[in-house]
């Protein structure tokens, strides 16, 4: 008797844990810049083509988690948050990586050395980044919290608290943005030009990173208030 | 009557046949998210199903039984020749178990119950005419199939959002679930015991007044609660568990409760499904032992257990296997969640078995699912099989109907 079970087929797979683990990756590829742009200040260039390939490859790890939680996603799906918020906190995430990816490849690519004096706020600024990065994990991962609680109560206050510490986290990074820029601006004219251009689009790149991590978070927002 | 024992043994193993495929398959559905949910472990479901299906046949199946029995088709009209009745019942019992036999094989969302009913309606139609089928009463019975998902959906959507107020949105959720929780149960053992004493126990020949046997549920109710604060005290808290995901020991709660909505959920199901089995049986049983079309003798308990020993059977020798499937797919469902979809079901079951509706348990349960679900209770439901469940409504009846003439015709050219 090989017989089909439809009451098994009534529950779907939960997509609130791809999309934590999809979360990790994304956290984990964007705290390599740390590394990255410390060894890149040391002057380790091996070292920051190592890094560099580990960006590369969990970049590639979190595009295919990406793909796997889209195909597990038909539409006809009965959810407690709504699919389209999912897809776009999921593509935000994604974000996050694509972009870590990219500002390593111009950093390794250009051999991108930031001047003495710009140096420690780039790091500075990529450690407030990665801060962001990191909250917006937590927020993720409180998740599985608030679908047991059906989005209400004592868990809404925890995850709501969570996000006003993302936002302030995210104000940290445009603060440090602009001393950095300042500091750049005050010795550009001795740098190669073209150098300068990349490092101000590194610069606007990480802080993007900042403003996504807190979109993230946006989005859970908007899960919470339906 | 000419071959009167060859028509009850025949019926016999035909009832037999049904109930034994019910507790292979059916009473999965109804362990399934206990199961599911790690409430309790597959040999515990296999233990509570068996004692508590057959429990629910004998002491509160007799309703449906009943309904199934004489209350769909009026056979007045048949007068000198009772055998019509006898093969008629005996085609709707094959015909109801080879449309189940498709169904099952294809995945389709058909309920055993759904399709006895459009088995017998179409033998009567055909077999006597008409008028033999009581349309009113037909009607009603089709309502409760829609009404009683409807309504377990709504009671599974009440009490989620009352234990999200009480226990799971507050601060302290932990103790409030060890205070609040065993109050849940209260219910099971009140509407049980309910409708055991006031429909049931007539069949073991115990009658009480109506007065009596609402004391009697409400201390059941009483004892029920206290089992469950028992259950609840011996429940052993990890304070690491919650240090990812908040609610492990608060989950726990439901889970050690679980096991006595499992049982009631099993004694619900017993006490619809066991009817669709041996209604039937007890339909040919009163024309050979009295001679007579007039369905008025009492329902003999015999035939109550036989249903019951063919759904033990059928759970001992296929149904662990069917649990252990159904149960590892539905792993989704935490502990809460399962706990309010078993409660409402099983409670709305009940009570249909005791108004003598005979509806499908299995429906029964998606609707409290998807009550759980409207109250954003669980994280993806896939709504085609609802779709399922809506075209089953319209299509069962006139399957099993078409099926049941079938087989009728045939057995009344082997034996007329």
């Amino acid at each position: 008797m090989a017989s089909k079970n439809y009451l098994t087929g009534l529950f779907g797979a939960s997509p609130v844990a791809p999309l934590q683990s999809h979360m990790k990756i994304v956290d984990e590829c964007v705290s390599k810049l740390i590394d990255l742009f410390e060894n890149m200040a040391a002057g380790n260039i091996e070292e920051v083509e190592k890094v560099y390939q580990q960006i590369a490859a969990l970049e590639q790890q979190a595009d295919d988690k990406k793909q796997t939680l889209r195909e597990q996603l038909p539409t006809g799906l009965f959810m407690p948050i709504e699919r389209q918020d999912l897809l776009d906190a999921l593509r935000t995430q994604d974000l996050l990586a694509n972009r870590a990816r990219d500002i390593a490849g111009i950093v390794v690519g250009r051999k991108l050395q930031f001047p003495e004096q710009a140096a420690q706020g780039v790091i500075d600024l990529v450690k407030a980044t990665v801060d962001t990065c990191h909250q917006a994990l937590r927020v993720v991962n409180e998740l599985d919290e608030l679908v047991e609680t059906g989005f209400r109560g004592h868990a809404v206050h925890v995850v709501e608290a969570m996000l006003a510490e993302l936002d302030d986290l995210e104000s940290e990074t445009d603060r440090i943005q602009v001393g950095l820029r300042e500091d750049l601006f005050a010795v550009e004219k001795d740098l190669y030009a073209v150098d300068v251009i990349f490092m101000y689009q590194v610069i606007g790149s990480i802080a993007k990173i900042a403003d996504d991590a807190e979109r993230v978070g946006r989005r859970f927002q908007l899960m919470l208030a339906k | 009557m000419d071959y009167g024992t060859t028509y009850l043994v025949l019926a016999i193993i035909f009832g037999l046949f049904m109930a034994w495929g019910i507790g292979a398959n059916d009473v999965a559905n109804a362990m399934a998210t206990s199961v599911g949910s790690k409430a309790i472990t597959i040999k515990q479901a296999v233990i509570i199903a068996a004692i508590f299906e057959f429990a629910g046949a004998i002491l509160a199946g007799g309703q449906v039984t009943s309904t199934i029995r004489k209350g769909i088709i009026d056979v007045s009209d048949l007068g000198a020749s009772p055998e019509i009745l006898i093969f008629g019942m005996l085609a709707a019992l094959l015909a109801a178990g080879t449309w189940l036999l498709i169904a099952s094989f294809k995945g389709w969302p058909v309920s055993t119950t759904h399709s006895i009913v459009g088995s017998i309606v179409g033998f009567a139609m055909v077999g006597i005419g008409m008028d033999a089928v009581y349309w009113g009463k037909l009607g009603t019975i089709v309502m409760s199939w829609v009404t009683s998902p409807l309504l377990a959906g709504v009671i599974s959507y009440m009490l989620f959002r009352s234990i999200q107020r009480l226990i799971l949105d507050t601060k302290e959720p932990l103790d409030n679930a060890r205070k609040y929780v065993p109050y849940y149960v209260f219910l099971v053992g009140f509407v049980l015991a309910l409708v055991t004493i006031m429909k049931g126990l007539k069949h073991v020949g115990l009658d009480l007044s109506t007065n009596e046997s609402v004391g009697a549920a409400l201390i059941c109710g009483v004892l029920t609660t206290l089992l469950g604060k028992y259950l609840v005290s011996r429940v052993r808290f990890d304070p690491n568990a919650d240090r990812d995901f908040h609610y492990a020991n608060v989950e726990k709660i439901f889970g050690a409760l679980m096991v006595l909505t499992a049982c009631a959920m099993a004694f619900a199901h017993g006490s619809n499904d066991v009817a669709n089995a041996i209604g039937p049986l007890a339909a040919i049983n009163s024309i050979v032992s009295t001679g007579e079309l007039s369905q008025k003798s009492p329902l003999p308990l015999w035939v109550l257990f036989v249903g019951g020993v063919g759904i033990v059977l059928g759970l001992a020798m296929y149904g662990r296997k069917v649990i252990e499937t159904v149960g590892s797919k539905i792993t989704e469902l935490t502990p809460s969640r399962g706990f309010c979809c078993t409660l409402s079901a099983a409670s709305t079951v009940v009570l249909a078995s005791g108004m003598g509706l005979p509806i499908s348990t299995t429906h029964t349960m998606v609707g409290a699912v998807l009550g759980v679900g409207m109250a954003r209770g669980i994280s993806s439901l896939d709504m085609g099989v609802v779709r399922g469940i809506f075209m089953s409504w319209i299509i069962t009846l006139p399957i099993g109907g078409v099926l049941a003439i079938t087989f009728f015709i045939i057995l009344k050219t082997v034996f007329g």
